[in-house]
């Protein structure tokens, strides 16, 4: 196991290059030139233009350029933006308040979406199961940006329950965004763990689990449960990654200054150095949550050696 | 659909030296959308202390639901037990509580499945899955339980049983799986061992191994033991009596003996004809002709008639007794042998 994770990390290197160099070409493929843009509706003189222009080596090709930013890199230091401003203090500055909203999705997620999932497949084609079968097909086929503004009119504006905007509220402001950044993988999740539960209450080893004479609260839970859910932590796990990196418009609606607007706006300006930093970040916890989910599969399900 | 009425069945009919396990007229069917699936149709049966029953008939003959049945396991719905008792020590558990229920699967009446390892749960131990049942009935502590499972795979012969317990079904060959699934079964010292087709799934010397194994644990414990099967060979070998199943009914029960040398049912006789014998060499086999009957339409009659060699239909049955119309009961044909055939004698010859 040790030598596994230590080769999947090694993997990681190559991937991490690679991805970072595709952003670094696709900014640097964008129209128009993020130096005028600086200027607003006062144009620079052409003087500051030259030298704003050799200071980010932005007159150099694309592969010196990356050479550069890799070199820098290397050194611990992962540039400026156009303003001036450090990229991991903007990083450092924001990551947090996405992981928070990533953390309250999860639990969202994880929570709802597994007593959804598990009532339902306990009692299949029931009044519950059809109530889960029928919201998870809604929400997931309503677009997240409308999703995001219903809630927001819903349960802000009209019944006054949450905070709609801003970080001013601490960890009750990530409530309302934090469930509509986990809506999508919730129904997902529900309808997961539903399956799940359901075809492995026809497992044989249930049944023999009942014919052991044990009580039933030990042959769901133990016997049907605990299998069920191997396939939805292991989803969940991977999951994380994605939801940090697809809060984009959860923090643009619920203004939250997090990383995902971080990049938004550093795409609009053609901020390089904070798309690829951010970027490149992204990816590696992409990486990492999903070899922390390879090494949990082995844990829950003793099948599963990777020697 | 009415709901079965259980009610009138006599709660307790204890009485000394009755049997452990008494099936009695038992009905099954499994309800769906469309049809009903009349899977067992008044099954009886008994099994004493010691003794090792084989129930013996094709896929679908409704042996194996009879068991499920008798285990408390079917899943309901589909299944609906349609009416008839099952008495384990004389009291009924049909009219049992659950949980009454539950407290006799394992040290009462225990099972083993034909796939051992899809029967075992994979994600944990086998000394772990074998332990619950300490665990659950008698509240032995995890640690100790673990222990006596140890014990017991030792005597189920799983060489270095100790080092063992704690490694996973699927660390287990074949045949080790299905000592595991024995282990466990007679952890808690059952009464009556059900044993659904053990040896099905696996190799030849594997078999003997595994037959041999319940064979010795019953002379030790004198559990009844429940032998369901298709495998005449295994039936010859270890069961004192057989009943042979067809479509949800038992058509004849005897000695293992007598009805293997002797049958009084059509369908015996042509299951007996169907198997190889080492004396008659170069002879071809001869295979019961036709299909086995869709349990949602059982035929008129007697359900073996369609496919019966010795059919007597119309103007060539005797009044009362035509194969296609009239029902034959499972009758005493000679002593210490039913069949439920009109024209038994006439099979037996006497």
């Amino acid at each position: 196991m040790g030598r596994y994770v230590a080769r999947r990390l090694l993997l990681a290197i190559p991937v991490m290059i690679g991805a970072s160099f595709l952003i670094f070409a696709m900014v640097y493929a964008l129209p128009g030139d993020p130096i005028r843009a600086l200027g607003g509706d006062r144009p620079l003189s052409p003087g500051v233009v030259a030298e704003l222009r050799a200071q980010y080596n932005l007159n150099d090709p694309l592969v010196v350029q990356y050479g550069k930013y890799v070199g820098n890199l290397l050194q611990g230091d992962l540039g400026t933006d156009f303003r001036g401003r450090q990229v991991i203090d903007t990083i450092s500055q924001r990551l947090p308040v996405t992981a928070q909203l990533t953390l309250v999705a999860i639990l969202f997620e994880a929570v709802i979406g597994i007593i959804a999932g598990v009532l339902a497949g306990i009692r299949r084609n029931g009044f519950l199961d059809n109530l889960v079968l029928v919201s998870s097909t809604l929400i997931v086929s309503i677009p997240i940006l409308v999703l995001a503004f219903v809630a927001q009119y819903v349960f802000g504006l009209q019944l006054g329950l949450f905070p709609i905007s801003g970080l001013g509220e601490g960890w009750y402001s990530f409530l309302l965004p934090g469930l509509v950044l986990a809506s999508g993988s919730l129904a997902y999740v529900a309808r997961l763990t539903r399956t799940s539960v359901a075809e492995n209450m026809r497992a044989d080893y249930v049944r023999t689990a009942r014919a052991k004479g044990l009580p039933n609260r030990t042959v769901v839970v133990r016997h049907t449960l605990r299998n069920s859910l191997i396939p939805v932590v292991t989803f969940i796990g991977a999951d994380i990654g994605n939801l940090m990196g697809g809060a984009i418009v959860t923090e643009s609606v619920f203004n939250l200054p997090g990383v995902g607007r971080a990049i938004f706006d550093s795409v609009r300006q053609q901020e390089g150095a904070v798309v690829v930093g951010i970027v490149t970040l992204m990816v590696f916890f992409f990486i990492f949550f999903n070899l922390v989910v390879d090494v949990l599969y082995a844990v829950l399900d003793p099948r599963i050696r990777y020697d | 659909m009415t709901a079965p009425d259980l009610s009138s069945y006599p709660e307790s009919t204890a009485v000394a030296g009755a049997p452990v396990l008494h099936v009695d007229d038992l009905h099954v069917e499994f309800r769906t959308r469309e049809n009903v699936v009349n899977a067992v149709n008044g099954v009886s049966y008994t099994v004493s202390h010691g003794e090792t029953l084989a129930i013996l008939g094709e896929s679908g003959s409704g042996k194996s639901v009879t068991a499920q049945a008798i285990m408390g396991i079917l899943d309901t719905p589909p299944a609906v037990i349609g009416g008839g008792g099952i008495l384990f020590e004389g009291r009924n558990m049909l009219a049992m509580s659950d949980e009454d229920r539950r407290r006799i699967r394992g040290p009462g009446i225990s099972m083993i499945f034909q796939d051992a390892l899809s029967s075992l749960n994979p994600v944990y131990s086998v000394g772990f899955q074998i332990g619950e049942m300490f665990r659950a009935h008698r509240g032995t502590s995890r640690k100790e339980a673990k222990r006596l499972a140890a014990e017991l795979m030792d005597r189920v012969r799983i060489p270095a049983a100790a080092q063992r317990v704690n490694d996973y079904p699927h660390q287990f060959s074949g045949g080790m799986r299905q000592r595991v699934m024995i282990a466990m079964a007679i952890a808690l010292d059952p009464k009556i061992l059900i044993a659904d087709e053990p040896t099905t799934a696996l190799d030849v010397t594997v078999q003997a191994q595994v037959m041999d194994l319940l064979k010795d644990l019953q002379r030790e414990t004198g559990m009844g033991l429940v032998l369901i099967t298709h495998d005449l060979g295994v039936v010859n070998e270890v069961a004192d009596n057989v009943a042979v199943m067809y479509a949800g009914r038992i058509v004849e029960r005897g000695t293992v003996d007598d009805v293997f040398t002797r049958p009084a049912h059509p369908y015996t006789e042509g299951l007996m004809k169907s198997v190889p014998q080492v004396e008659v060499k170069g002879g071809r086999l001869q295979p019961i002709t036709g299909q086995p009957p869709n349990l949602a339409k059982i035929p008129s009659g007697c359900p073996f008639h369609p496919r019966c060699a010795r059919r007597r239909l119309g103007a060539a049955a005797l009044p009362g007794r035509d194969c296609a119309v009239d029902r034959p009961p499972l009758r005493l044909v000679v002593p210490g042998r039913e069949a439920a055939c009109h024209y038994s004698e006439e099979v037996l010859g006497v």
